[in-house]
């Protein structure tokens, strides 16, 4: 398990004060004109060292994504770092516990990742949702501005830097990087097309960076503690510590700062309380976010949380919002619900999307209560084939993945509903 | 994706809205928002100003506040804007209310964490009391709305109520925090289990527990 001196988010429950104080006493703002005394090069390669890969679902490594960025400005466009503090995934709640409760770490790494990719300033995304977050996260930021630490010759580096919040109101889509620079721009969130990509226009044209909050916050703590330490833990290619955020059917739901590659099993056990009713009465497992496929029991209990353990499994790390499900579960119902938020936060833009996750969601509907013709099973994956990958941004795989997951796994469920149902309409015509 | 419309336009919405702007406060807070961005990129603090122009208006009508047109029109011209862009913004974004609704806005989560850990006693209890999507109570305390995913899994279910969220809710504690509120009460927000302090295992931290009493400095242990 994972010492408490590894662990990054000291205050992530919050017990102690977020404020400026507080979190100095912790480590955070040490001597930060030190970490930028190297190169701007020096930390992208420190941070690819550390075997950083993206908090925020994908797991594109954090350095590489920085190297992107332009080293020099030869027409005059500032660069920018967009901060995804959008956390709409359901099943995530981590990014709210680090903006309530260790905002400084954020704000920090901030800085530290905005000077390594030679960004003009920081815009920190936050969901509208998010209100007494987005309070802390505002005050936080004022608190470092009056200190010095950002703005004008931040933290005494002689780097001028600015870290803006704004927040959102409301649509997941937000959450995609693009969809996210629109709507900072003050539209609607519609995800652009790519090329071009985001470190070659993004804000205002501008080159630009999205990272995720987790992902932002961890780098002081790296820099400070050197790509080794970071490296020590997780497996190979699954480096580092992560915020895992437990919900559904275990005794204790609860956020907690684990090894990466810790197993399904004792993450459960160590900080959960256990599977409400015990293992044997474990159905499935969405391991990272209601965007990737489910797991059934007996393939997670052993199961290693990390990137690749899940990719194995035919599932993701995601976000590591872990949505246990026992037996008790309508587990077609649990899908279907997904299916509905998908309808709902679809922008409307592509029309496999737009059209598919409603379609997607009706047929789901019927399918809880077998009220469907069996060939619909496979109706219903064609069509998931039909939106994946056909749409300008993921939001299409995320909607289908989940349902694919189910057919794949708890097909027979369906089908006995539907025969079920069938017994007992001819039952009632007879 | 959710289709949204805003509240015709008639000329008593006119009368009633037609005079809208920001008080000295809002106006300080609006241009500071504005601020924020590059120049000539103004634009981008319509969804700050709108949420302002929300609360207003919610402040002048004892509610959570909507988004009347002649209001839209006032942000839109604030920022130079068509009032299409506005419009487009306004009718995008689920949290900006296209009609009126009551005191407080009770937004149950009903995504699948919260429907795993009981979100339907929540939504049945809301019903219980009357409350139901799109409709103001006839006491003008209460609008109902089921959300999508909150971000607050990990304490789930939970309801969020104007700015507050209220979390591990059965259908009995949810009673006490609406029966406070109707009250003119304050009610404790965040979990409401008792002794939780946040998203920590419910009985105590299996990490970190030398937060709980000091702000504990774990670089001497490096």
């Amino acid at each position: 398990m994972l010492e408490d001196k590894d662990r990054i988010f000291t205050n992530v429950y919050g017990f102690q004060p977020w404020n400026l104080d507080a979190a100095k006493q912790r480590g955070d703002w040490d001597n930060t004109k030190d970490l930028l005394s190297k190169s701007q090069d020096d930390i992208i390669e420190e941070i690819k060292a550390s075997g950083l890969r993206g908090r925020g679902g994908a797991g594109f490594p954090t350095g590489m994504k920085w190297s992107f960025m332009p080293k020099e400005s030869k027409d005059g466009r500032p660069s920018f770092l967009v901060i995804n503090a959008d956390e709409s995934e359901p099943g995530s709640c981590k990014d709210r516990e680090i903006i309530r409760h260790d905002p400084h770490k954020l704000i920090e790494g901030a800085l530290c990742a905005g000077y390594a990719m030679r960004a003009r300033a920081a815009y920190i995304y936050i969901r509208g949702e998010y209100i007494r977050e987005a309070e802390t996260l505002q005050a936080a930021i004022d608190e470092a501005y009056e200190a010095g630490l950002v703005g004008k010759n931040a933290a005494g580096t002689g780097y001028d830097f600015d870290v803006f919040m704004h927040r959102g109101a409301g649509a997941y889509i937000c959450g995609e990087e693009t969809a996210m620079i629109e709507s900072l721009e003050g539209k609607k969130g519609q995800p652009r097309l790519k090329p071009p990509f985001p470190a070659g226009a993004g804000l205002y044209g501008c080159p630009t960076t999205v990272n995720n909050v987790e992902s932002i916050a961890v780098v002081p703590t790296i820099l400070r503690r050197g790509a080794s330490w970071f490296s020590s833990f997780g497996r190979e290619n699954n480096k580092g510590t992560k915020l895992f955020q437990i919900s559904g059917h275990v005794n204790k739901p609860c956020v907690v700062e684990e090894a990466m590659s810790i197993t399904f099993e004792e993450l459960i056990e160590k900080h959960c309380g256990g599977i409400t009713g015990g293992w044997d009465n474990l159905l499935a497992v969405i391991p990272g976010g209601s965007s990737v496929p489910l797991v059934p029991a007996e393939q997670i209990r052993h199961a290693h949380m990390d990137f690749d353990g899940l990719k194995e499994l035919g599932s993701g790390l995601g976000t590591a919002g872990v949505i246990v499900m026992d037996k008790s579960t309508d587990i077609v119902r649990a899908i279907s619900r997904l299916s509905y938020f998908y309808k709902h936060e679809s922008c409307g833009q592509c029309t496999p999307c737009r059209e598919g996750t409603g379609w997607m969601w009706r047929v789901m509907k019927r399918l809880e209560t077998g009220d469907a013709e069996p060939e619909e099973i496979d109706m219903l994956f064609q069509v998931t084939k039909q939106v994946e990958g056909h749409t300008i941004c993921a939001l299409g795989d995320a909607a289908a993945w989940p349902i694919q997951g189910l057919l794949r796994h708890f097909r027979p469920e369906l089908e006995r509903r539907i025969a079920e149902r069938r017994a007992a309409m001819q039952e009632a015509a007879e | 994706m959710a289709a949204r419309e805003i509240a015709p336009d008639t000329p008593e919405l006119r009368e009633r809205w037609g005079s809208f702007a920001f008080t000295a406060e809002n106006k300080a807070k609006a241009d500071k928002h504005i601020a924020k961005y590059p120049e000539g990129r103004q634009k981008s603090a319509v969804m700050p100003l709108l949420d302002l122009a929300q609360r207003q208006v919610g402040a002048d009508t004892d509610t959570q506040g909507w988004l009347p047109l002649p209001v839209m029109e006032y942000v839109a011209d604030y920022l130079g804007m068509p009032i299409i862009r506005v419009l487009e913004v306004a009718t995008f974004y689920t949290m900006y209310n296209l009609a009126p609704v009551g005191k407080f806005h009770v937004q149950v989560c009903g995504t699948t964490p919260c429907m795993l850990r009981g979100s339907d006693d929540i939504i049945a209890a809301c019903k219980k009391r009357g409350m139901k999507a799109g409709h103001v109570s006839d006491d003008g305390l209460w609008s109902f709305t089921e959300v999508e995913c909150m971000g607050n899994c990990a304490t789930a279910p939970m309801v969020q109520i104007n700015d507050d969220n209220y979390e591990d809710l059965t259908a009995e504690r949810l009673d006490v925090v609406l029966d406070a509120l109707a009250a003119g009460e304050t009610p404790k927000a965040g979990t409401q289990e008792p002794g939780r302090h946040t998203s920590e295992p419910a009985g105590g931290p299996t990490s970190l527990t030398e937060m709980v009493t000091e702000n504990h400095d774990y670089r001497g242990d490096w």
